[in-house]
This record gives C-alpha cells, sequence and structure tokens, in this order.
C-alpha cells in the first residue's frame, strides 16, 4: 500500500516559537496593509452601483472612463473583469445626478456608454444597486455571523471536549481569521458576500483540523495516562498526520479546480479557501497545541496526580530545554 | 447477515427516494402572451431551482420611503404593500417570483428571466394612488397670486431668472389669457386691492410667479413654460407657499405638455383638495386604445363606489374632473356632462404605449401602495452570464472530482474505489436532499458543493488511516475495519457537526446567495455523513461476506 508521513515522529510542537513569530509578523505585515489601505469592501458593503459590460470588441479603457465622467459620475472605477472584452464600472455614491433615485444611475451610465460604443456592440450582463442601509446591515450580520460561529462553536466543543479544548481550538480559529485578514489585505481581494462565506467556510475547515487532532489527544490522554500533555499532542499529531496531509491534497484539489475553471466571479473565493487550508493546517498545530499546553499550564486539570506536575515540567523543559521532549516521545 | 439485509434496504431505498426528489417533473408556468394576455403552460424539468445568479433575472429590495412623513406601523404597513406588490409581481405572468418580507421594513421581490429593470421598478414601487379631484371655479390661484409672488420675492426665487421670463412670455395674448378669459378675475384681483397691481400687469412689473403661470382654458386650469419646471415644483412643495393657497385647494402638476408657438408649456392645476372618489373602490382595469383619446385605461368601480361615482358627479355637472395618479393629473381633465356610473377611463398621457396602459392597468387592479416604497437593492444579471456561470462551475467541478478520484485510487486502492462509490451516492443525496426542501442552487452554493466534494473524502480518509492503523497493530481484517469505523466516529460527528453550526448561523444572518451557500454546506455535511460512515461501511461489510474471511484488504 501507498503511505505517506506513516509512523512519522516528529517533533511538531518544539518550534513553535518561530511559528508563532514567523505568523505574529504575517499578521503585522497585513494589519499595516490594512491600516494604510483600508478594507477593500465591494458593492454591498459600500452601497453604489456596479454595472458588468461585455463588449463585442476590446473597448478603450481611456474611452469608458471618459463616457461614464462625461455621464456624471468621475470617480467611478472601471476594472478589466476576466477576459479583455470585459469590464465592470463602479459609481460610488447613492444618488444619481440631480438627485434623481439610485437606480438611475445606471441607466445613464447605460445610455452614455451606448452613445459612445453603439447599442449593439455592449451589453449590460450584471447591475447591482445598493442603497447606503443594506451596506450597513450586511456589515452587522456579518460581524455578527462571525462573532456567534465562534461562540456557538466554542460551547459545542466545551460541552463535546472540555473548556480548554474550546478556548484552544477558538483562540486557533481566531487566529485563522484574523490571517485570512491579513492576506485579503496584502492580495487586495475584494470583501464581498461570497467572501465572508468563505471566511466562515475557512473557519469550520479549521476547526474541523483542529477537532480531529483533539479527538486523538482526548483518545491518546485516556490511553497513556502517564504520558505529558506535550508528548501526547505531539504523538497525536503524527497519528493524525497522513490523514491531514491526504484531506488538505483533496480539499486543495476541489479549491484549485475552482480558482481555475470557476470564473471571475467565485475567484476572490477560491483564493480565500486555499489560504484558508494553510492557515487552517498550520493553526491546527502551532497555534491549538501551544494554547492547549499553556491553558493545561496555567490551569491544571482537576484530577491533579502526578502526571500533572510531568505535564507542567514538559511544557517548562521544551521552554528551557528543547531537545528534551525529543527524547520522551519514545 | 440479516444486519447487511437491512443496511442493503436502506441505502436502497435512500437512493430511491433520491432519484424521486431528482425525477423530472411538470412544471406549471405562467406565459405572457405578446398581447398581454396570460396562458399556463407545463414544462418537464429536473426539480432543483436555481438562483437568480444562475438563471439570469431581478432581485429587487424595497424599503419603505419615509423621506415624506414618518410611516407610523412599518411593520403592519409592509404587510398591506406586501399583498399589492404581490398581486401586480404575479400580474405580470413571470413564473417562480419570491416575493417576501425581510425584517420589519423590507419587501425582497426575485423576478427570473426579466431583462427590463426600469420596468420591472416601476411596476413594484409605483404608488398608484389614484384620486379624482374637481379642479377649482373660484379663481384660487388668481387670487392667491400676490401672496404666492411675496413669498418668492422674500425667498429670492426666480429673480436672476427675471430676463428669461419676459422673454418666455412673447405676447400679451398669452399674457392676457390670465385676465382676459374671464373678467371676473380682475374684479376678484381688486377686491384684493392691496397688492392688485400684480395681477393686472402680469407680464413685466408682476412678481416672480404670476409671471410664470398662464392661464388655461378651463377654471383651475394653468401653463407654465417647461423651463420653469424644476423652479415651480420646489416652489409649491414649500410649506408656507401651501399655507397661502386657498383652504381646501392643492396644486397639482399634469402628465401633458402642449405647444404654443414654438414654447413647450405644461399644465398645473388648482383642485379641491377633497377628492370626490379614490382608487380603493376600483375592480378592474383594462388597457384600451380609442381613436380619438389614444391609448386609454378603462375601469370599473364596486357597488359602492359607483353610488359614490354617481352622487359626486351628478353634484358637479359641467365641472372638471382631474384623473390623478400618484399626484399627477393624467391626461387632459374632462367635463362632467352626467352623472357617472360604475364605469370610466383615464387617459393616458402623451406618447404612453400600449405596455404603459397594460402597466397602469395592472397596478391600479392590484390598488394602491398603502405606504411610499424606495429602492434599497437591486441586483439584475443577465441570462448568458448565468449560463456561463454554471458552465464554469460545472466545468470546476468535474476537474475536482476527477482529481479526487485519482487520488482516493492511488493512495487506497479497492478501498479508495469503494470510497469513490460512495462518492457517487454523496452527490445524489445531496442533489435530492436540495431538491426535496426546495432549496435555491446559486454560485456560491455551486462553488460550496464542489468544495464540499473534496471536505466528504475527509470522513473516508479518517477511516481508512484508522483502519490501517489497527491491521498495523496485527487485528485481523474484519476487526481492524470495525475498529476503524468505530475510532474514527466520534472525531467525523464533532468536526462536522461544528462546521454544521457554522452554516446555519450563516444562513441565518446570510442573504441570497450566501444563503443558498450555507444550505448546500449543510446538505452536503449530512450527506457526507451518512455516505461515510454507512454506506462505505455497508460496502465493506459486503466486500466481508462476499470473500469470506479475507486474510488481506486493499487499503
Amino acid at each position: 500500500m501507498l503511505r505517506i508521513f506513516h509512523g512519522t515522529k516528529y517533533d511538531f510542537i518544539k518550534p513553535w516559537r518561530i511559528a508563532v513569530g514567523l505568523t505574529v509578523a504575517f499578521i503585522a505585515i497585513g494589519l499595516v496593509y490594512l491600516g494604510i489601505h483600508g478594507i477593500n469592501r465591494s458593492i454591498e458593503f459600500t452601497g453604489g452601483t456596479l454595472m458588468q459590460l461585455e463588449f463585442t470588441q476590446p473597448p478603450n479603457v481611456a474611452d469608458i472612463r471618459t463616457t461614464v465622467d462625461a455621464a456624471g459620475y468621475p470617480n467611478s472605477e472601471i476594472q478589466q473583469f476576466g477576459g479583455s472584452r470585459e469590464f465592470t464600472v463602479r459609481a460610488a455614491g447613492h444618488a444619481a445626478v440631480n438627485g434623481a433615485a439610485v437606480e438611475n444611475t445606471a441607466t445613464q451610465i447605460q445610455a452614455a456608454l451606448e452613445r459612445k460604443f453603439g447599442a449593439t456592440n455592449l451589453k449590460v450582463v450584471r447591475t447591482e444597486i445598493v442603497g447606503p442601509r443594506v451596506g450597513e446591515e450586511l456589515t452587522r450580520n456579518a460581524i455578527i455571523a462571525i462573532l456567534l460561529s465562534l461562540v456557538v462553536t466554542m460551547i459545542y466543543l466545551a460541552i463535546r471536549f472540555e473548556w480548554r479544548f474550546g478556548v484552544a481550538a477558538v483562540i486557533a480559529t481566531g487566529h485563522d481569521l484574523l490571517s485570512t485578514l491579513a492576506f485579503l489585505a496584502i492580495m487586495r481581494l475584494e470583501v464581498s458576500l461570497t467572501v465572508i462565506a468563505a471566511l466562515l467556510t475557512v473557519i469550520g475547515y479549521s476547526l474541523n483540523d483542529t477537532i480531529i487532532i483533539f479527538d486523538r489527544v482526548r483518545e491518546d490522554l485516556k490511553k497513556n495516562r502517564t504520558d505529558s500533555l506535550y508528548v501526547v499532542l505531539n504523538k497525536s499529531i503524527n497519528e493524525t498526520l497522513p490523514r491531514s496531509v491526504l484531506t488538505h491534497v483533496t480539499v486543495a484539489a476541489a479549491t484549485l479546480s475552482l480558482l481555475l475553471f470557476a470564473g471571475e466571479v467565485i475567484r476572490p473565493f477560491s483564493w480565500i479557501m486555499l489560504f484558508g487550508i494553510v492557515t487552517g493546517t498550520f493553526s491546527s498545530i502551532y497555534v491549538a497545541g501551544p494554547v492547549l499546553l499553556w491553558i493545561e499550564r496555567k490551569w491544571p486539570r482537576a484530577r491533579a496526580d502526578k502526571n500533572l506536575a510531568s505535564r507542567a515540567a514538559a511544557m517548562d523543559a521544551s521552554r528551557s530545554e528543547p531537545r528534551a521532549p525529543v527524547a520522551s516521545t519514545r | 447477515m440479516s444486519n447487511l439485509k437491512y443496511r442493503l434496504a436502506i441505502i436502497v431505498a435512500l437512493v430511491l427516494l433520491s432519484v424521486y426528489a431528482l425525477y423530472p417533473r411538470d412544471v406549471k408556468t405562467r406565459q405572457r402572451r405578446a398581447d398581454g394576455t396570460f396562458y399556463d403552460t407545463t414544462t418537464r424539468r429536473v426539480p432543483l431551482r436555481k438562483g437568480l445568479d444562475l438563471s439570469g433575472g431581478m432581485h429587487l429590495a424595497l424599503d419603505v420611503d419615509e423621506s415624506k412623513g414618518v410611516v407610523a406601523n412599518k411593520s403592519e404597513a409592509i404587510d398591506r404593500a406586501l399583498k399589492v406588490v404581490r398581486t401586480r409581481i404575479e400580474g405580470l405572468g413571470v413564473s417562480e417570483t419570491v416575493i417576501q418580507k425581510a425584517g420589519n421594513d423590507r419587501i425582497l421581490i426575485d423576478i427570473p428571466g426579466i431583462d427590463n429593470r426600469e420596468r420591472a421598478i416601476k411596476i413594484a414601487q409605483d404608488q398608484a394612488f389614484l384620486e379624482f379631484q374637481i379642479t377649482d371655479k373660484t379663481k384660487g390661484l388668481e387670487r392667491s397670486l400676490p401672496r404666492l409672488d411675496a413669498i418668492a420675492r422674500e425667498r429670492g426665487i426666480g429673480q436672476s431668472a427675471s430676463t428669461v421670463a419676459t422673454t418666455s412670455a412673447p405676447s400679451a395674448g398669452l399674457s392676457g389669457l390670465l385676465t382676459g378669459t374671464d373678467t371676473s378675475a380682475a374684479a376678484a384681483a381688486k377686491a384684493d386691492s392691496a397688492k392688485s397691481d400684480s395681477t393686472s400687469i402680469p407680464s413685466i412689473t408682476g412678481g416672480a410667479i404670476s409671471k410664470r403661470i398662464l392661464a388655461g382654458q378651463m377654471p383651475g386650469q394653468f401653463l407654465y413654460d417647461i423651463a420653469d419646471q424644476e423652479l415651480l415644483k420646489s416652489f409649491f412643495a414649500d410649506s408656507a407657499v401651501l399655507a397661502a393657497l386657498p383652504p381646501g385647494k392643492v396644486v397639482k402638476f399634469g402628465s401633458d405638455s402642449t405647444l404654443i408657438q414654438n414654447k413647450t408649456y405644461r399644465f398645473l392645476y388648482l383642485l379641491d383638495a377633497r377628492p370626490i372618489i379614490t382608487g380603493e373602490y376600483l375592480t378592474d382595469a383594462k388597457p384600451n386604445s380609442s381613436p380619438l383619446e389614444g391609448t386609454i385605461v378603462e375601469f370599473q368601480l364596486n357597488n359602492e363606489g359607483g353610488r359614490r361615482f354617481q352622487r359626486e358627479t351628478g353634484r358637479h355637472v359641467g365641472d372638471y374632473m382631474a384623473i390623478v395618479l400618484d399626484d399627477i393629473v393624467m391626461g387632459y381633465p374632462p367635463v362632467i356632462n352626467s352623472a357617472i356610473g360604475t364605469r370610466g377611463q383615464i387617459t393616458m398621457g402623451q406618447g404612453r404605449d400600449l405596455q404603459s396602459a397594460q402597466d397602469l392597468s395592472l397596478v391600479l387592479k392590484a390598488g394602491a401602495l398603502p405606504v411610499p416604497l424606495k429602492v434599497a437593492e437591486v441586483r439584475n444579471i443577465g441570462p448568458s452570464l448565468g449560463r456561463d456561470s454554471i458552465n464554469n462551475a460545472f466545468k470546476a467541478g468535474a476537474i475536482a472530482l476527477a482529481l479526487i478520484i485519482v487520488i482516493m485510487l492511488v493512495f487506497y486502492r479497492f478501498s479508495g474505489f469503494l470510497a469513490i462509490a460512495g462518492l457517487g451516492l454523496y452527490v445524489l443525496y445531496t442533489l435530492a436532499t436540495l431538491a426535496a426542501f426546495d432549496a435555491v442552487l446559486t454560485l456560491p452554493g455551486l462553488a460550496g458543493f464542489v468544495l464540499s466534494i473534496g471536505i466528504a473524502v475527509d470522513a473516508n480518509v479518517l477511516i481508512f488511516e484508522r483502519i490501517r492503523e489497527e491491521l498495523d497493530r496485527g487485528k485481523t481484517v474484519r476487526t481492524a475495519i470495525d475498529e476503524g469505523f468505530f475510532h474514527a466516529r466520534s472525531a467525523i460527528v464533532d468536526s462536522n457537526v461544528t462546521t454544521i453550526l457554522t452554516a446555519a448561523v450563516l444562513y441565518q444572518y446570510g442573504s441570497g446567495p450566501v444563503k443558498g451557500f450555507a444550505v448546500t454546506l449543510i446538505a452536503g455535511i449530512v450527506a457526507s455523513m451518512i455516505t461515510s460512515m454507512f454506506v462505505v461501511r455497508t460496502f465493506f461489510l459486503l466486500w466481508l461476506n462476499r470473500s469470506r474471511g479475507p486474510q488481506t484488504l486493499s487499503i
């Protein structure tokens, strides 16, 4: 049989400081980006008008720009969308020219473009008009959704496992949120509702990964009562390694197909998912693990026996003397 | 053995149920003929609903418009508005429209396949408040002009444009219309002695307003230069101006324009504020065209409305009756020759085609909106874009599936094959669940489905890896399989339940396409748990039975 990463005994937890350092640096860079550029929010959140145009011939972008400007919507964003014949026009603001109703913006821009390029040479394939209130509601709902999903999973894990595991898993997921946000900022991806959905899927996926490792830890803790948590954690990660690799490969295969073939609309979603696989895997090992160890040391479990001392000692050993735990993993 | 039979029976039953849920069936749809009438037709198709982003169409969100006054009980008003909007939109004859209330003050409308954005918005949003009002016979506006001019002077309105105004009233004959049509106007002006000069010599020395308004051909009708439209509209919206009008009278603008000496003029009316009847008594309306008046809408009132209409028109014989739709006087007010019963007609303005008459009949029949609505969100997707999205999603899905099949076969050989067979059932179950719950397939939903295929094999991978571990410990094939499934269960359940919880939150707080995504995700996860833990296990049991205690397992 074809096996990969079988019977490994890597000490995953040992370099956790380096790993945490790297991820903190990445998040910091992302947040700096965020501070400079702000979040690139989609029309759903900002309000305004978005039109997707399909031309029969590749048009001159400058012509589109001047036409839209002349129609009374300067500072509109004009972007190529997919092929060279497709463009999006995004007009800011909620009111059309002359204080007319918001829904007239698209009509006016379309009329201007048809005058310039000829009505038969372009087609408006998509129009989105969003009033200001809708955007506010969506932003609020998106934030509630993300926070609520974290709370709900924490409660579930606290019931099924133990509060330590719940807290560690949620902190790992919180990390994924932050690093995905950093990724968003660095890639300048547009945050739309679909991207929020991807973000929540990343939360689910990363939790999934953490839970599978924690499930093994739960099992191994029952079996090997004398081993320190540090040892058990490392052992569990190694035992689940083949599964992790294979699952990530299949999910990455699906995500890559989406990224490459599913078209422009889904692309930001695919990017987030692809990054989510990476950060989810990373955080299951390097965030959830160390946090669990840290909680264990800070609030040792009630059935305090000598295990506890050895567990805490192992954590300390890993801090002061990095090689010690390797010896203890059989 | 009997256990195995039950298992197989359940799987077959699930497959049959799925096939039943997905079996193409006849769907009744209403279609609209070119002449505006409807007919029902049946088409045969798989009962999976496509979202607007896949089918093309329009999504519209309407909010209560409070810019013209606060609405007291929004939720209740929206409920009533919803009924009206539903009747109107369904009258369009597009099949599978979705019209629902969202929150307390919003109406969501999904119309698949519609291509005319402005028309749909107009039909949904038009208030359609119909009133019949008698034009003023008491020279009310003429008497108020001095006061109106004074207000205009105070506000500094129209001072800079005075030269334009004088040139726009070129002949004494035209401005003479104001005082010349009836000598009693002069008498009325004299009664208003202090400021009578402004009405008697209106063309040059008159105030900003009286310079711009000319008397029309019937009492209460006036003309103005179309260039002054914005100025007059904002002027007559002023509360001080409204207070200066005679009590019980209102100013309303007309729909039509007229050409006098190569200049376009529009109409303005002073009307009795109390309508003799409103559109609430209307039972039917249909478009028609007459050689004299062009496009018209004929309407019929119910008995109570008819009695009232007869009584009121009987009292106003010889007067002119303005038909006011959403504060606009439609066409040219007709004179009342005798009492009118339950039937009447509205003359559409100039240049209106039959479709606008059809739309007006539709809107009138459905009744007036109890509250004004404003557009909060419009999403309009062309049918070609939807088709492209479906094709792309299918391509991505097929490639993802092929990759996953190769990976599973390479790593797990025979067991991988069993997993793939399970995956086939997974796809069937998921689609069937979506059809059974009448869920809407959206583009993010399709992406979520493709993704869920990748995630669905995770459960199999977990189980297979566990079986490998058990085999490594020297267990027999049968025990290893049992233990593998048993030990992997808690991990599978816990990880999937958390994902379902996240998806449920997404469903609760998401909207439109994102809701579709959440539903697909949940259906996918449930199907994945069933196939990996039950179906694939049964396949293993079947294989164990067939090969009578095998020594090795291809995994």
